[in-house]
């Protein structure tokens, strides 16, 4: 007996060993510090009252969320689940699938199908009374093809007495129509300054990070409403400066912004008029590995509010720029696209000193 | 006997020759025992494998550098069977998913989930509970793949950690960049690669004369790689080396710059079907066409006239633009010569009426 007791102790040792080490590890702040309850959610006011209601026991509708990365998209899903459901039964109840799952036309007919027909109790796992409702969250749902989600359409509709979806994505124009109308939607706004502002000192507070003031405001500046972007950059800014408060100039070699001296090197290069000195600003901002992508955005800002140019030729490098940012996407070569930007900055400048 | 690329290849942070103070900031982050998904991203042969290599092994220790190859092979939803080798060691697997084309989705869904569901062993030589999964050529790696990544990236962040290599994070998605610590490895600067020429040759005990060095440097355009391949080649070619001595270009360089010399000489259609073959060499060889397109106009635009380099610079680009849509990259090569050659021989009547 003796034995059995304390075999049943060293286990129960064992476990609370093992529960320990799993919260000392390192957990990225951006999961440690994920919104668990709908209440959580920051800042995204109206989404939050509607989900509150269906947390409260009102009906649920399909619901869309749409909006850019890192503002709360996934995380109020999930917390909508949880509270609905309990953690226990979260489990049975919520077939959550992503981009990293297949999800074919074929996955929709078998897999989606069959767990969407299962019918379910209402009560919880411990004992409170729950929706009769099983979720779908289709994270992604714009890398879906069309196919899939038209195969969607008829399963949405057949099954809603048991089934409910969410479906998440950056881009609401890649949903068909269809679905998008079978849905109620609902768009995530990128994060104002100041509510990003109390969360990320809130963390830091937690976990004694030492930032300077203005550093902060330049992180939320080059996240442009991205929570997650900014919280992953202060804990990296935390960790590699730690001990020592971090500085703006720190903020801005960390997050990849490219230095305004740069830009300005192509730009002042243009000025010049002359090609060969455009070529070698281009060669050497690659050399430095800038990503093309960065700059174009950059350059715009600068030339939008340059005083030598008239509305013409700003209208001709913007033109341009449109040009080049979508063979960029395309996978077009970077050296070229940027020659090419340049050429027609050259161009204007000219004819702005002719 | 090993290339000097590989022998001399740092494997500590610490003895990282330039970009010190970033490898002492990466230091930091792996000695916190915290570590952020990266994404490593620079000019090629600016040591960004380097400095991987360096990470795992200050992650892992020396346990990180017995390597072993592996070929794995997966099923697409087609039935077609596809092969991929990895490297890997006990602690991490390098992948580059961008070697199966198309499927490389099937790659992230199948192979780095199954990498990152998986519980890394506890053993007393590594204490860190997560592994590492490095993805070469993300830039490569088509939109679906890279989708299916995000929530891999999140969802199994307690066991997996993965760090991403490309040359421009342009055409990575924002969502995976919102996910991960950029690092930029910047080429280093000249006098920064002659002073790895020099530390290599003081280790091999040759003499290498300095005009020799800034020669080298040049030429390399900051590809520490190339610089080093370089110097080998000098080396096997001629012992002890001296001051003036030629740098060895790859033959390929060579064959574009006759190719340029070509056009210019003569802009007629038999003179395009000429230049097409010379095309078909390079396609052949297994050149890469955006390395074509680029190296054809810097010594395309050096014998143009100012007055038309812009124009020339605009065509390049529309038609590498095309190339990268389309799938037959000799149509795109030739349209652009041809444009060139309009373009090159209205100038030249131009000024001759003009005269």
């Amino acid at each position: 007996m003796d034995a059995f007791i304390s075999g049943a102790k060293a286990k129960e040792a064992r476990i609370a060993k093992q529960s320990k080490t799993t919260e000392g590890a390192a957990v990225p702040w951006v999961e440690k510090y994920r919104p668990r309850k709908v209440d959580d959610i920051a800042y995204q006011d109206d989404v939050v009252a509607v989900l509150k209601k269906c947390v409260s026991g009102s009906d649920i509708p399909n619901l869309l969320f749409y909006g850019p990365p890192g503002t709360g998209k996934t995380s109020s899903a999930l917390a909508v689940c949880r509270e609905i459901f309990g953690a226990d039964g979260y489990r049975g109840r919520v077939l959550e699938m992503n981009a990293s799952d297949e999800r074919g036309i074929q996955v929709v007919r078998s897999k989606i199908k069959e767990f969407a027909r299962l019918a379910v109790g209402t009560t919880r796992s411990d004992g409170k009374p729950c929706p009769a409702l099983k979720i779908i969250v289709l994270d992604e749902a714009d890398s879906m093809t069309g196919a899939a989600q038209a195969a969607l359409r008829r399963t949405m509709e057949k099954e809603s007495k048991t089934t409910r979806f969410f479906l998440i994505c950056n881009y609401i124009s890649r949903i068909i129509d269809p679905l998008t109308s079978r849905c109620a939607k609902f768009r995530f706004k990128p994060l104002a300054a100041d509510v990003q502002k109390r969360r990320l000192s809130e963390i830091c507070q937690k976990e004694n990070v030492d930032i300077a003031d203005d550093a902060l405001d330049a992180l939320i500046r080059v996240c442009e409403g991205d929570l997650r972007k900014s919280i992953t950059y202060l804990q990296s800014a935390a960790v590699s400066f730690r001990g020592a408060t971090v500085q703006v100039g720190d903020v801005d070699r960390m997050v990849g912004v490219i230095s305004d001296d740069a830009v300005h090197l192509l730009i002042k290069a243009c000025r010049t008029g002359k090609f060969e000195n455009v070529q070698t600003a281009v060669e050497s901002l690659r050399r430095d590995g800038f990503p093309a992508y960065q700059l174009l955005s950059q350059v715009f800002d600068i030339v939008v509010v340059d005083d030598e140019l008239n509305d013409d030729h700003k209208a001709a490098i913007c033109d341009k720029l449109g040009v080049c940012e979508y063979r960029l996407l395309d996978g077009a070569d970077e050296f070229l696209q940027l020659m090419d930007l340049g050429c027609t900055i050259l161009a204007q400048y000219k004819t702005v000193n002719a | 006997m090993a290339l000097w690329v590989d022998k001399y290849r740092p494997n500590q942070l610490s003895k990282l020759d330039y970009h010190k103070e970033q490898a002492e900031q990466l230091q930091r982050i792996v000695a916190s025992g915290d570590f952020p998904h990266l994404l490593v991203y620079g000019p090629p042969g600016a040591g960004k494998k380097t400095r991987v290599q360096c990470i795992l092994r200050e992650l892992y220790g020396a346990g990180a550098e017995r390597l072993k190859i592996e070929h794995k092979t997966f099923q697409t939803p087609s039935n077609k069977r596809i092969e991929l080798s990895t490297v890997a060691s006990n602690y991490h697997i390098e992948i580059n998913p961008g070697d199966v084309g198309i499927y490389d989705r099937i790659v992230v869904q199948e192979i780095v989930k199954s990498m990152a569901q998986t519980q890394q062993v506890y053993d007393s030589g590594s204490n860190r509970d997560f592994k590492v999964v490095v993805l070469t050529e993300v830039d490569r790696l088509t939109k679906e793949a890279q989708h299916a990544l995000r929530r891999t990236m999140e969802k199994y962040t307690q066991t997996c950690r993965l760090i991403l290599c490309c040359n421009s994070t342009s055409k990575v998605i924002g969502p995976l960049r919102s996910r991960c610590l950029a690092i930029r490895v910047p080429a280093p600067s000249d006098q920064e690669v002659v002073d790895v020429l020099n530390q290599v040759c003081r280790k091999e005990h040759v003499v290498l004369p300095p005009a020799l060095a800034t020669n080298i440097a040049k030429k390399s355009f900051g590809n520490l790689r190339r610089a080093l391949l370089m110097i080998e080649a000098c080396r096997v070619q001629q012992h002890p080396l001296k001051d003036d001595q030629q740098v060895v270009e790859p033959e390929w360089e060579l064959y574009i710059r006759e190719t340029a010399q070509l056009i210019i000489r003569e802009q007629s259609p038999e003179n395009l079907l000429k230049v097409r073959e010379r095309l078909y060499e390079l396609l052949t060889r297994c050149i890469p066409p955006s390395i074509i397109f680029e190296k054809l106009l810097k010594e395309l635009l050096i014998s143009c006239d100012s007055m038309i380099k812009a124009a020339v610079v605009a065509s390049a680009a529309e038609f590498e633009h095309r190339l990268n849509r389309g799938s037959k990259h000799i149509f795109h090569l030739e349209a652009f010569i041809a444009s060139f050659m309009a373009i090159y021989k209205r100038h030249l009547e131009e000024t001759l009426m003009a005269l």
